[in-house]
């Protein structure tokens, strides 16, 4: 709890009534990270957020803002601003009204605002927009007339709560580039919420998995994808083929019938873990030189790549590959002992 | 097709019913005599003696001066009221909203006897100030249950995106909320006030004093017999209200047609 | 996050205006008492036991047959013409609800006096029956007379709310009907039927609470022979003074309607708890 963390969210937990939504949780944001709560739809991360916002109180738990707690601080007193899920802009005003709506309030002098929204409208990419009305936006500036609104006010931390839910594929993919951009330009921290894994491991210098009201996993997208912490991490995050398997001992495990060379230690000999290896670490090769092998049972081209699931024994593995082998093709599959990834075996409920 | 012509004229029909009596009345304020059924020659003579029957003309002044009046107090309390029971939950809610709803289902003549009784039991005298409350009783609910619903459509996120900038609840209610929701205050308001000129039962019960507004003068000159004055007020009120409504139907079309234009 | 809530003088009225009264006409029909303070009433169930008489049962019994028949003929009638507006193309339907409105707004009191004129024996339809030789037709000052102006003057509000309704449906509800080989008179039947009912029931709450109480109609229409409920409860309240037995019966009323709506509500499935309902 230094005064160099943007936030700290010490113990929070909260409940609606009988039903808990958020349960221990604890995690530091970090001045001028973009930072991502990520997790299916009733996760708790958009409740996360609105702690962090104010709009929701913790039914137990701290938040603090740069060494202060903040925790019984009603919105309108925190320098933190919020680009909501459906942007919420004013529809009775225009676009320089809505964006000088926070200005307004600190009682700003017109001569100072004027300028100050041009610059946010320059750096949305929507100068000379000033005197449009809202209902005449498309989606994608209306998105952007949000930031601007939020961002004028100079926060010290942006909260932005699924805001490129409602673009389409291109769109959105381009509003993650601008909006990365935008973060390393005005240099503060941003918290981002989002429901699509892609969307956070693009943007993200830190990610906090979130399943059930709980943190499943926090780290970089590097560490979560290749290092997935259990099941649900390695399930949500990418696609993987998850396998049940035996630690013989340190660099040595036992899956699929056969024993793999592989990078990880620290499990206990002969330990039961779920083996992780990602589609597109598999490759394929002559049935001869297969670690495992398996018989097509079905091709799919997605355009980057073709997926085929290989059955063999019980077991189905996804892969991915630019070579297509087709249905009722027997193959041999091989991976290097780096992209083995082992996890705790979890003793979990869903699948 | 012989089905259409059988449309055409049961709905021709069904005009004429809802029309045939109002156009007597009007026809018949023009008629030189008393009789309602004998035409003997036109004439403006009933609307002149409208114009000097003391009895309408004072009738006509409280009918507008409490109109207004409850109006704009029922319209003023019951946006408030609106505004906090959209943001309650469970019970209380509920009670509210099933109280608030009960002079609307209550017959009228209940809730003017059950005013009239509280009126006696705190020994308030009957006129101009219990018709008054009587008139922002039974408006309230019908002015909240035309602002709720542009509550529910408003997006819930507006008012936190207000304080998220830095605008306190009352900062945020006044410039935000209250502008988004004008269209169901003003709804509230004119339905408040067609509601007030309109009304009979609560105000018979509820006045005192001579105090009369239009329904209750036109009842007591109803029961004494028939009166061409009567006619005459008929055709005013009938030509008045053609014209507002063509003015609010005209408008409304217009500021749809500006919002066509502009997607 | 605590807004105070801003509905706080509401509630203060509310709890004034419309609960503390109901209580005191409940108060007033458990009572007798002639005096003027109020803790001077004595516990009393007479004011029912005087109601279930045969003279004032018929009253009742008059009073909930005359709006039970109104309001089988404004649904008859009504239900048709909103089918067809509803159908109608967008300009003629404006037009139309328009028209069915505008005699709504006229005042209530000037509704059923235009019947008087119209019933009377001086008046246009004893005048015409004259010409083609009926002589003196009784129209007026009796039941059939306060019935014409119930229908009169509550069939718009049976219309509205069924309309209202049916111009709502999903276009799509009824192609998809077609779709599968539903002819015109099957998907009213089976789509379009079914899915107005919420609009009949409330048209039938708007016709029948106003109908079963009221005491205009009966009064301007009815006059000395046709004694309704309302007028009971009138004259109570307005010349006799019996305020308790006045509230035992506006007590009555009220649970009965309150029984009457609670039967029809059964069936609408839709509970519409908040906002209006099938007129906003």
């Amino acid at each position: 709890m230094t005064k160099f963390h943007s936030i700290d969210l010490i113990d929070i937990s909260k409940d609606f009534g009988e039903t808990t939504v958020l349960e221990n949780i604890n995690l530091y944001i970090r001045q001028n990270e973009f930072l991502t709560l990520l997790g299916p739809s009733g996760c708790g991360k958009t409740t996360t957020l609105r702690i962090i916002g104010g709009f929701e109180a913790p039914s137990s738990g701290k938040v603090i803002f740069e060494g202060e707690d903040i925790t019984k601080q009603p919105p309108y007193l925190r320098q933190i601003n919020t680009v909501f899920q459906k942007y919420a802009l004013f529809p009775h005003l225009n676009v320089f009204e809505n964006i000088a709506f926070g200005l307004r309030i600190k009682k700003i002098p017109n001569s100072e605002i004027a300028p100050r929204v041009a610059e946010m409208l320059r750096l949305v990419n929507l100068s000379g927009y000033e005197k449009r009305d809202i209902d005449s936006l498309s989606g994608g500036q209306q998105q952007r007339i949000a930031i601007a609104r939020a961002l004028v006010n100079e926060p010290k931390v942006l909260l932005l709560d699924e805001p490129l839910g409602a673009l389409d594929l291109k769109l959105r993919k381009e509003m993650q580039m601008e909006l990365k951009k935008i973060q390393k330009s005005v240099g503060i921290t941003f918290v981002y919420v989002t429901h699509d894994q892609e969307e956070a491991l693009t943007m993200s210098d830190t990610i906090v998995v979130m399943d059930k009201g709980r943190i499943q996993q926090i780290g970089t997208p590097t560490d979560i994808y290749n290092e997935p912490r259990n099941r649900f991490v390695a399930k949500f995050i990418g696609e993987s083929n998850i396998i049940e398997g035996t630690m013989i001992e340190d660099y040595k495990v036992e899956f699929a019938g056969k024993i793999f060379s592989c990078v990880d230690i620290g499990f206990e000999n002969n330990e039961p873990v779920d083996i992780v290896i990602r589609p597109e670490d598999l490759d394929i090769v002559p049935l001869e030189d297969g670690q495992i092998t398996g018989r097509v049972i079905s091709v799919t081209f997605k355009g980057v790549h073709y997926e085929m699931e290989v059955k063999n024994g019980s077991f189905t593995w996804t892969i991915h590959s630019t070579l297509m082998k087709e249905v009722d093709t027997e193959i041999g599959m091989r991976v290097i002992p780096e992209n083995i990834h082992i996890m705790k075996r979890s003793v979990d409920d869903e699948n | 097709m012989v089905e259409k012509s059988i449309k055409r004229l049961y709905t021709f029909m069904i005009f004429l019913f809802l029309y045939a009596p109002i156009i007597v009345l009007i026809v018949f304020s023009f008629n030189d005599s008393k009789s309602r059924g004998v035409w003997s020659g036109f004439t403006l003579r009933w609307y002149f003696e409208l114009f000097k029957d003391r009895e309408v003309l004072r009738a006509l002044y409280y009918t507008i001066f409490i109109a207004i009046t409850s109006s704009l107090i029922s319209t003023i309390i019951g946006t408030f009221a609106a505004i906090g029971i959209f943001g309650m939950n469970g019970f209380g809610k509920k009670l509210v909203l099933n109280l608030n709803y009960l002079p609307v289902l209550n017959p009228d003549i209940v809730t003017a006897v059950a005013l009239m009784t509280l009126f006696r039991f705190v020994k308030l005298e009957f006129g101009v100030l219990t018709m008054l409350l009587a008139h922002v009783t039974f408006c309230l609910p019908y002015v909240i249950l035309s602002i709720l619903p542009k509550l529910k459509q408003m997006n819930r996120h507006l008012a936190e995106a207000a304080m998220d900038l830095g605008a306190t609840p009352l900062y945020a209610l006044r410039k935000v909320v209250i502008p988004e929701i004008m269209p169901g205050i003003i709804t509230g308001a004119l339905l408040a006030f067609t509601l007030s000129i309109d009304d009979f039962v609560i105000s018979f019960f509820t006045t005192g004093h001579g105090i009369s507004n239009l329904s209750i003068t036109i009842f007591s000159m109803a029961r004494r017999g028939i009166n061409p004055i009567i006619n005459a007020l008929s055709t005013l009120m009938f030509i008045t209200m053609v014209s507002l409504l063509l003015i609010i139907n005209y408008r409304t079309e217009k500021q749809e047609k500006s919002l066509e234009e502009r997607r | 996050m605590r807004i105070r809530n801003t509905a706080f003088p509401y509630f203060i009225w509310l709890g004034i205006f419309i609960v503390v009264p109901l209580f005191l006409v409940l108060y007033f029909a458990f009572t007798t008492g002639d005096s003027q303070t109020l803790s001077e009433f004595t516990f009393s169930l007479d004011n029912y036991k005087r109601f279930l008489t045969p003279i004032y049962l018929n009253v009742f019994y008059r009073s909930v047959w005359l709006a039970v028949v109104s309001t089988a003929i404004c649904l008859v009638l009504g239900y048709p013409i909103a089918f067809i507006i509803s159908k109608e193309k967008a300009k003629t339907r404006n037009v139309m609800v328009l028209m069915l409105v505008i005699p709504m707004w006229m005042n209530f009191l000037l509704r059923t006096y235009a019947w008087l004129t119209l019933l009377g024996k001086n008046g246009i339809i004893n005048y015409i029956a004259g010409k083609l030789g009926f002589q003196g037709l009784d129209l007026l000052y009796n039941d059939t007379a306060v019935l014409l102006g119930m229908v009169y003057n509550f069939l718009p509000f049976m219309v509205l709310p069924i309309f209202s309704v049916m111009s709502k449906l999903d276009r799509n509800l009824i192609e998809a009907a077609e779709d599968l080989g539903a002819d015109r008179r099957r998907t009213f039947l089976k789509v379009i039927f079914p899915l107005s009912l919420p609009g009949v029931i409330t048209g039938i709450t708007m016709v029948f609470i106003p109908a079963v109480s009221t005491f205009v109609i009966s009064s301007l229409l009815g006059g000395n022979k046709s004694t309704l409920i309302g007028n009971l409860i009138e004259q109570q309240f307005r010349y006799t003074g019996d305020w308790h037995f006045g509230s035992s019966m506006s007590i009555i009323l009220m649970v009965f309607i309150l029984l009457a709506m609670a039967l029809t509500s059964k069936f609408d499935k839709e509970k519409e708890g908040e906002g209006g309902g099938g007129l906003w």
